[in-house]
């Protein structure tokens, strides 16, 4: 690309540059002035908008080890296409938490105390291992894409060989942290509103971060074939939806057998903020997309597939942001609601991300499906090769 | 070993004079917070505080917990259990994450939201002082012996004594011997506690167990889970191999053939 075209300025441009420029500020005035300058937190609402932002990035990332042990581990090879993409937004994805979480952090260059400081039984040391861990294994698994476009072949082949333990650990890793998060929250049953507190958060948030991550590659899917004209593999798509259906069905039976068993259903009845945004939740994220999915016309129909995944998406934020906050605001005693730094600073890193999106799958072979092909014929070639050396 | 210390605040004996909350100040270090000692809350400059409720008056401070929650959450054990009961607090090891706080049922640690080098701050139970043989700063400092301080079995027996000695005066019940699994400050009371801004949503076990239940299953999680996959993996493999030769046995006897 020339640099004039760089250059060129469009709205998006401006605005970004813009979002940018004002969290840059932000940022500085977080580190010169502290978290109370900076946020709307206090000593009763001492986490906000930024831990609600690392639920989701951690959540939406949950397609890069469910696609990663479709493909790599139960060898169901029909989604080779989707295994980059997937693996690309988890890699972002944690990316922005680690960035929320180096301003969130009150000692940010303490943040590897964990690591030489342990305390078992601690839900948030587990976090911090998981998160160093996961992103670990992400950057390994992403790493053949970046070294492809420099033609290094050695390290590629290293890569390769160890490519199963290294997907089996990212599932391990990732099925503890997603989990872990349902599991801070075990802790503060007087404070969760019962709607959302249960001892099985962790259960729930572990299969509810699967459909949304899925959603989250029916949506980039969608527009990264509008924004490149490029083809879109419906086929594919249409049964990852069907995994999502069978996912929010599970979701929904688990969270009201719970409120059943548990007692809770009367707080349904309850006119309250709480229970409007938890129905809210449930139309919105589980109730909407179960029904228009149960139709195959829509399940088979992009623009419908990419309308859905939106709700899925919505209604997993929803969700995580009452639990994180609104649920919790009530137990406080405080109306909370982020700073113009947080929101600033968090507007950023998503804009950040999604430019590195961009970029990435421009110039590196992430959605291009001559590409993987290509690849997979190599590798048939090999093991031919191998076979002719062994025969000898 | 010296036996686990702890107080009693006893709300019918207190006259709301604030010389705890002077003399924690002062024991700590802490700057002035509010003009009206009645009117302050606890704060990163506040550790403990005297609370009028028409004519009664309730101290808040930390509960120093039996298990407590700050303790089981940290992820860098900055928060420990002490011999004296205390529950202590090593601002080296933090890292900021303020999971304590988010925990505690008692909402007691506070953060130093101001600086750029924060620290949680709290009631120590002025473990130097008890270390040293000496009474905390606050039961110290009462006049009317409100706040007494002494051998946890002994303030148990003494609050359980007075309950049944003068049951038209005390509300039944011992606040902080049950509450998140117990603690080192018991209170007791003439109207039920939450009147007195006391917190009656807390679990009678102890907050850590909740957790507990979670953590324990990530072993077998793990241990399973790999187990699983790589099970997977080597049949799925074994499975796509043997369909692939068949085809290639299929292929090669249908040339023979013709």
């Amino acid at each position: 690309m020339k640099i004039n075209e760089i250059l060129k300025p469009t709205f998006w441009k401006i605005v970004s540059v813009l979002i940018v420029t004002l969290g840059l500020y932000s940022t500085i005035f977080r580190f010169t002035k502290g978290l109370g300058a900076a946020t709307h937190l206090y000593d009763t609402v001492p986490w906000g908008l930024w831990i609600g932002f690392d639920f989701l990035g951690v959540g939406l990332a949950a397609a890069g080890f469910t696609i990663a042990a479709t493909v790599h581990i139960f060898n169901f090879h029909k989604f080779d296409s989707l295994v980059r993409p997937a693996i690309l937004t988890a890699f972002l994805g944690y990316s922005v938490v680690v960035g929320l979480l180096i301003v969130d952090l009150g000692r940010p260059e303490n943040f590897w105390h964990p690591l030489i400081m342990w305390n078992f039984h601690s839900v948030m040391f587990e976090i911090t291992w998981c998160i160093i861990c996961y992103s670990t294994v992400l950057l390994l698994e992403l790493a053949p894409v970046v070294l492809e476009k420099f033609g290094l072949k050695t390290p590629i082949k290293i890569l390769k060989k160890i490519s199963i333990p290294i997907v089996i650990a990212g599932v391990l890793f990732s099925t503890l942290h997603q989990s872990s998060f349902g599991s801070l929250y075990l802790i503060v049953p007087g404070r969760l509103h019962p709607l959302w507190y249960s001892s099985l958060l962790p259960v729930q948030f572990y299969i509810s971060c699967i459909g949304a991550g899925l959603s989250m590659i029916i949506f980039e899917s969608y527009l990264n074939a509008r924004a490149f004209k490029t083809g879109i593999n419906l086929e594919v798509l249409s049964t990852i939806s069907i995994i999502i259906l069978v996912d929010l069905i599970l979701s929904f039976v688990i969270k009201f057998v719970d409120l059943f068993v548990s007692g809770k259903l009367i707080y349904l009845a309850i006119p309250s903020l709480e229970t409007y945004l938890f129905y809210l939740e449930i139309l919105v994220g589980t109730f909407l997309p179960i029904y228009l999915l149960s139709f195959k016309k829509f399940r088979e129909d992009k623009m419908w597939l990419y309308i859905i995944s939106i709700f899925t998406i919505s209604g997993f934020i929803l969700n995580r942001m009452n639990v994180s906050i609104t649920g919790l605001t009530a137990s406080s005693g405080k109306n909370y609601f982020p700073s113009f730094d947080e929101i600033s600073i968090t507007l950023m890193l998503v804009v950040l991300a999604m430019y590195a999106f961009n970029l990435i799958a421009k110039n590196l072979s992430v959605f291009n499906e001559e590409n993987n092909d290509r690849e997979l014929n190599k590798k048939e070639n090999m093991s031919e090769s191998q076979k002719l050396i062994l025969s000898e | 070993m010296s036996k686990e210390k702890g107080i009693l605040f006893d709300v019918t004996l207190c006259i709301g004079c604030g010389e705890c909350y002077k003399a924690c100040k002062e024991e700590n270090k802490l700057p002035q917070s509010n003009k009206d000692y009645l009117k302050d809350h606890l704060s990163d400059k506040t550790f403990t505080v005297v609370e009028q409720y028409g004519n009664n008056y309730a101290r808040k401070l930390c509960m120093h917990c039996n298990e407590p929650s700050c303790v089981s959450v940290c992820p860098v054990g900055a928060f420990t259990k002490s011999e004296t009961g205390a529950v202590l607090y090593d601002s080296n090891k933090c890292i900021g994450c303020r999971y304590c706080m988010q925990a505690c049922p008692h909402k007691i640690p506070r953060y130093e939201w101001e600086t750029t080098q924060p620290r949680i701050r709290k009631c120590v139970l002025c473990y130097d002082r008890v270390k040293a043989g000496k009474l905390t700063a606050c039961a110290e400092a009462c006049p009317t012996e409100a706040t007494l301080f002494g051998d946890m079995d002994k303030l148990i027996e003494i609050a359980k004594d007075r309950l049944k000695e003068n049951k038209d005066k005390y509300f039944q019940e011992i606040y902080g011997l049950k509450e998140a699994g117990g603690g080192h400050v018991l209170i007791l009371s003439n109207v039920p506690f939450e009147q007195l801004g006391y917190t009656s949503l807390i679990p009678q076990q102890p907050m850590p167990e909740f957790t507990k239940r979670a953590m324990e299953k990530i072993p077998p999680v793990v241990a399973v889970g790999g187990l699983f996959l790589t099970g997977m993996y080597w049949l799925t493999k074994r499975k796509n191999q043997i369909a692939k030769e068949e085809n290639e046995s299929l292929h090669r006897k249908y040339y023979h053939e013709n």
